[in-house]
């Protein structure tokens, strides 16, 4: 009996395999062009980005070994760490966008017609061109004659130089960075949101929960893997700005910029305006570290809230 | 409880869903409509304290000031190259590398996938110093292929195609292999055309950094020659200071031809962008 049944099975399989299954040369020739991109435009350059932080390069002539210099000095720079403060203060208001997209995704899933219509408008500020945001946002914020203040002037709020004011500059990036990344965390969301079984709504309604206890108690522990996705990618991305920073910051006054650069930024600066390519490279592989980090923190935080089927 | 008063109850839920909605989006578009507001007024209109908010004529000076002082065309066609470059050459690349890593078996395949795996997690910051060190040395700076180059190879593309070849059944592959295809007709009529969703939502996406990235084409473009239009409309901003209709006209130009496939091509963005899930 059980000769019966696995014989005929295992047969075919294996003559498939034999006769059809192309040589693994094929699949050598088929990785070949990506692999070798890959190893001379990634794993080389990372590879001697590792190694240039631990390097004097100058722009011309051979690099010199100095050990732990670059880092060293990092530490001991105030601009690295103010620059690290507001990549960090900027990550954290980026997250506020989170729990807004989700509360919006969850409406949006509960409009029938017209639902394109929103996902549209919210999706607008992803396919803008960054540096277009930065322009418009820029005047927006203008101190003398921008909307904003005009807006806060009939509530009798007094303005301010939201972008050339230090004190500020961080928090208006971050409104931006939240405006900016909307679109794309509400597609996250609205893809894990259609996930979820109609029935489990319809058999709490028959409990008698109502909306909010619904969403509560269903929609968010339901929703948690792509909260938690969302939630990576956002610091992900919030750690690497750079664009905002560059285009609004543009000609501002110096104690803005000086106060108001972004770990992005100020290794972009090193490396290639002031060609302190050593230096820079150190910025970088500590920016590895910094993603790095707050990447295994949230995948342990995420073991006590994340909910899994 | 009757019939009518859930229906009265539902359509007022829905009614108050839409007010928040068209609210929230609303906010979303100010920016949008402000920059257009600004396009048609004159600069003393805009730099009046407090400034009007409605054009009190429909000027078009800031375009042709726009057209007149920047090379546009030249611009456009260099972002519209380098993303025509990348999209083509990442796909295939990717796709090849994807449907080898799916579904044949070779030696040290694992090991291989490894190391894609690995570049997947590691910030784009720790390769701009090498590739830019590269593209210097072989004298590309400030041309279109140096734009493309670096961009025509992604971890990212390639695990994505992997991911979908791995899905497929093994019939219609087989099939052709008994008809006598070669792995190269199987991959490139069989199974590269089922893969068609996935192509669509990659190229999308590259499509989409290509377009918008600005740090890249900053560090390859320090001449300002065959600049995409994200560095050129940088470079407006010293150039043209307090003009803010110029400036918005620039902004609005600059950012219509992507928005403008979007609007066609919504549903292979919202596929990308979800299927993926990855950030520019």
């Amino acid at each position: 009996m059980t000769d019966l049944a696995t014989k005929p099975l295992r047969r075919p399989t294996g003559r498939r395999r034999g006769v059809t299954k192309p040589s693994g040369w094929w699949g050598l020739a088929f990785v070949a062009p990506a692999t070798i991109g890959l190893g001379v435009l990634y794993v080389w350059p990372f590879l001697s980005t590792l190694v240039d932080s631990f390097q004097d390069v100058p722009a011309f002539g051979p690099a010199t070994f100095v050990g732990a210099d670059n880092y060293t000095a990092l530490v001991h720079d105030p601009e690295f760490w103010k620059a690290f403060g507001n990549s960090a203060l900027y990550t954290a208001i980026a997250l506020l966008g989170v729990p807004v997209a989700i509360v919006l995704a969850a409406l949006i899933e509960q409009v029938g017609r017209g639902r394109a219509i929103y996902r549209v408008l919210f999706f607008l500020p992803v396919v803008t061109l960054p540096v277009a945001i930065g322009m418009v946002w820029r005047f927006i914020y203008n101190g003398d004659f921008g909307l904003l203040n005009t807006v806060l002037s009939w509530v009798g709020v007094d303005g301010q130089f939201w972008v050339a004011d230090p004190r500020f500059t961080i928090y208006a990036f971050g409104v931006v960075g939240i405006w900016m990344g909307l679109g794309i965390n509400l597609i996250i969301l609205g893809a894990g949101l259609s996930a979820i079984p109609k029935s489990v709504y319809e058999a709490s309604a028959l409990d008698g929960a109502g909306r909010v206890r619904q969403f509560l108690r269903i929609t968010l522990p339901l929703l948690s893997p792509s909260i938690f996705f969302v939630t990576v990618l956002t610091v992900i991305g919030a750690l690497q700005m750079f664009d905002l920073n560059f285009i609004m910051l543009r000609g501002v006054n110096n104690t803005a910029l000086a106060d108001s650069k972004t770990i992005v930024y100020l290794f972009y600066e090193k490396a290639f305006v002031q060609f302190h390519q050593g230096y820079g490279a150190a910025i970088a592989v500590v920016l590895l570290v910094v993603i790095m980090i707050a990447t295994a923190l949230q995948f342990r935080l995420q073991r006590s809230w994340v909910f899994y089927d | 409880m009757t019939d009518s008063t859930v229906r009265r109850g539902r359509a007022q839920r829905r009614w108050h869903l839409h007010l928040i909605l068209a609210i929230a989006a609303a906010i979303m578009v100010v920016p949008f409509v402000w920059q257009i507001l600004t396009v048609f007024k004159s600069t003393a209109e805009v730099t009046r304290i407090p400034p009007t908010i409605l054009p009190h004529g429909y000027s078009l000076h800031s375009f042709e000031t726009f057209f007149r002082t920047v090379p546009f065309w030249s611009m456009f066609a260099v972002s519209a190259g380098a993303l025509v470059l990348r999209v083509g050459g990442q796909v295939i690349v990717a796709a090849l590398a994807g449907y080898a890593f799916a579904r044949i078996p070779f030696r040290a395949r694992g090991l291989l996938l490894g190391v894609f795996l690995a570049m997947l997690m590691v910030p784009s910051q720790l390769f701009l110093i090498g590739q830019y060190g590269l593209i210097r040395d072989l004298k590309l700076l400030d041309t279109l292929p140096a734009l493309a180059i670096p961009g025509l190879f992604s971890a990212f593309g390639t695990f994505l195609m992997r991911q979908a070849f791995r899905g497929m059944p093994d019939d219609y592959e087989e099939a052709a292999r008994l008809d006598g295809a070669n792995p190269v007709q199987v991959f490139w009529h069989i199974m590269l055309p089922m893969a068609r969703p996935t192509v669509a939502a990659l190229a999308v996406l590259t499509g989409l950094y290509s377009w918008n990235d600005l740090l890249w084409p900053l560090i390859v473009s320090p001449s300002g020659e065959n600049r995409p239009l994200s560095v050129g409309l940088a470079g407006l901003q010293g150039q043209f200071g307090t003009d803010y209709p110029t400036l918005m006209a620039g902004a609005f130009v600059c950012s219509i031809p992507l928005v403008a496939v979007f609007l066609f091509l919504q549903r292979q963005f919202f596929a990308g962008i979800a299927g993926s899930g990855i950030k520019g």
